[in-house]
């Protein structure tokens, strides 16, 4: 899908029940379907579909992506942490290749 | 007269020279043509200025009156008309073609025809509301005018050839340079002057 | 939508008001616009940060027939010193004999150090849809490493000074089919081309953001693009053939640019329309 790493953003540390912003940055040429090539032909539709984001084993957040979504999607979604532990995230491409990342957050 | 006046602001925008002084444009010219190692045929003589250019280029739009009456003298004399004489055409094809900025580029279809991009840098019409702001407003432009036969002309030379009534206009000589056609230009006339033309709504 | 910045003329203040009133959205549209700028304003969400680190990444990485990577790069501050010189470009390298852009140099140590001919990098510079260019991704990475530092053209060589009087030159450059120079478009503040804001790149504020700016991520293009892009792209619209990729005149206007810009931070890559 992509050689680049997933950008991440997830505080350091966190205090009990706060709730932490988190922000996602991938690289993805989220081709629409929409399009056509020179010759008339469409452009097959090639986008992430699913992004998911769980926390310790828990689902933290999950939405499906549509072809209006343009290249490189930004996601940007809060989180009420309680303990510390890591948010794992995973990245779903129309061919069935997933992506993960996670991060850890130290909560007191 | 505000309009003249506007056009007149525009044209005369000058920067304070930073380092140009003594730098020879001879040299210039060569360095510039230097910097194109492909060119498509028929394209080579894009690379060299007209005298118009060069003298607008030199005086950095801002002519003194000798060299300015010069200018408008010599681009008067390089206007064409359609064959027929007619120098109103149909605005309902020009209101479309305005929209239209492509052609003539590197890779653009050599066989399509120019655009007008008017909305590039004139407001045009109340509904149209993606319009530029480097040419003044020419929104209801027939409202203001009686469409005789000194007004459709004035409006076809300005047009097809915009220094020959400003000196070093930084609008284009859309017709003199051959972007469009003379038949194109008096559709743009008609979009300007016709009471049925959007504009004039 | 009426434009971001820009007085109204008397001209068409009338007309613009009334087209206000005739598109007149509720109070929480004002309030939904106010926090979409901000979330494009977010650093973060710039996808140009994918490139830079990409690019960090292929900076490092062998390459090229002779299977090297651009670590020992002489960008102007000394071999292997990347940060801090792109602030410092355009400048005069005795080695090439002549001045460079940070583009054209990058694209340069390619050739001298890896093997890559320099009309290889020229020919895949700008980036097509489903085709990444290596040298954007090159040209991030160096420019973003001079991030908050501010713009400084170098011009005591006479070979510098020279390339900024013949871009000063090209600047007000009168031309081709539609008698555009640059200064058509760009000596001017609160004007626009449709509804696209245009810099006054004569006026060092303006100029100053632009040129730091870039290499930017274009939203419309989704993809990062470099100065030679830029210069490639205004010379298309002014209806002149390609122009070179690293060509002395793009270079030269380059140079005037910068030195317009002069002081202000680079902010590379920001985020552009």
């Amino acid at each position: 899908m992509s050689e680049t790493k997933p950008r991440i953003k997830v505080p350091e540390t966190a205090a009990a029940g706060e709730v932490v912003t988190i922000k996602t940055l991938m690289s993805h040429i989220m081709e629409s379907g929409q399009r056509k090539d020179k010759d008339g032909n469409v452009i097959p539709r090639k986008i992430i579909n699913k992004f998911t984001c769980e926390f310790n084993g828990k689902p933290v957040f999950a939405c499906n992506l549509e072809g209006g979504i343009s290249a490189n999607p930004y996601m940007e979604f809060t989180a009420k942490v309680t303990e510390s532990g890591t948010f794992k995230f995973a990245w779903v491409d129309d061919d069935g290749t997933v992506t993960t990342a996670e991060q850890a957050i130290a909560v007191k | 007269m505000k309009r003249l006046f506007i056009s007149l602001l525009l044209a005369g925008a000058c920067a304070a020279p930073v380092a140009a002084e003594g730098i020879d444009p001879a040299k210039v010219e060569a360095v510039f043509k230097a910097s194109f190692s492909k060119v498509p045929e028929g394209w080579a003589s894009r690379l060299v200025q007209d005298e118009t250019q060069a003298e607008c280029s030199k005086y950095r739009d801002n002519p003194p009156a000798a060299a300015a009456d010069a200018i408008v003298a010599r681009e008067k004399k390089n206007i064409r008309y359609p064959a027929d004489g007619k120098l109103m055409g149909d605005w309902e094809a020009a209101i479309k073609d305005a929209d239209n900025g492509a052609g003539k580029r590197s890779t653009d279809d050599p066989t399509k025809a120019a655009g007008g991009n008017c909305y590039a840098c004139h407001q045009l019409d109340k509904k149209n509301v993606a319009f530029g702001t480097v040419g003044p407003s020419l929104l209801g432009y027939g409202k203001d005018r009686k469409a005789d036969e000194q007004t459709i002309k004035e409006t076809y030379d300005k047009i097809f050839n915009s220094q020959s009534v400003l000196a070093c206009s930084q609008m284009p000589r859309m017709g003199a340079n051959g972007f469009l056609t003379p038949e194109q230009v008096r559709d743009f006339v008609a979009m300007l002057l016709s009471p049925d033309s959007p504009v004039n709504k | 939508m009426m434009p971001r910045r820009g007085k109204l003329g008397r001209l068409f203040a009338g007309v613009a008001l009334a087209a206000a009133a005739a598109f007149a959205a509720p109070a929480w549209a004002d309030n939904e616009l106010d926090t979409y700028k901000k979330m494009l304003a977010d650093p973060f969400a710039n996808p140009g940060n994918l490139y830079v680190d990409e690019g960090e990444a292929l900076w490092k990485k062998p390459a090229g027939p002779k299977n090297v990577s651009l670590e020992k790069c002489d960008l102007g501050l000394g071999a292997g010193v990347v940060k801090g010189a792109h602030a410092k470009m355009p400048r005069f390298f005795a080695d090439a004999g002549r001045v460079m852009d940070t583009d054209t140099r990058i694209a340069w140590c390619r050739e001298q150090l890896q093997g890559i001919p320099f009309a290889d990098s020229a020919k895949t510079a700008f980036s097509a849809r489903g085709k990444k260019s290596d040298m954007e991704l090159l040209t991030t990475y160096v420019a973003n490493q001079s991030a908050g530092m501010p713009l400084s053209p170098q011009l005591g060589h006479e070979k510098e000074k020279e390339a900024l009087a013949i871009g000063e030159a090209l600047f007000f450059r009168r031309g081709s089919l539609l008698d555009y120079s640059c200064a058509t478009c760009h000596a001017a503040s609160d004007t626009r081309i449709r509804l696209q804001p245009l810099a006054h790149l004569t006026e060092n504020k303006s100029a100053g953001k632009v040129v730091g700016g870039w290499p930017v991520y274009r939203v419309s293009q989704e993809s990062v693009r470099a100065m030679q892009n830029r210069m490639w792209d205004c010379h298309w619209q002014m209806r002149y053939p390609s122009i070179d990729f690293g060509s002395e005149a793009t270079v030269a206007l380059v140079m005037y640019l910068t030195k317009m810009g002069e002081g202000a931070p680079v902010t590379a890559p920001a985020l552009a329309r």
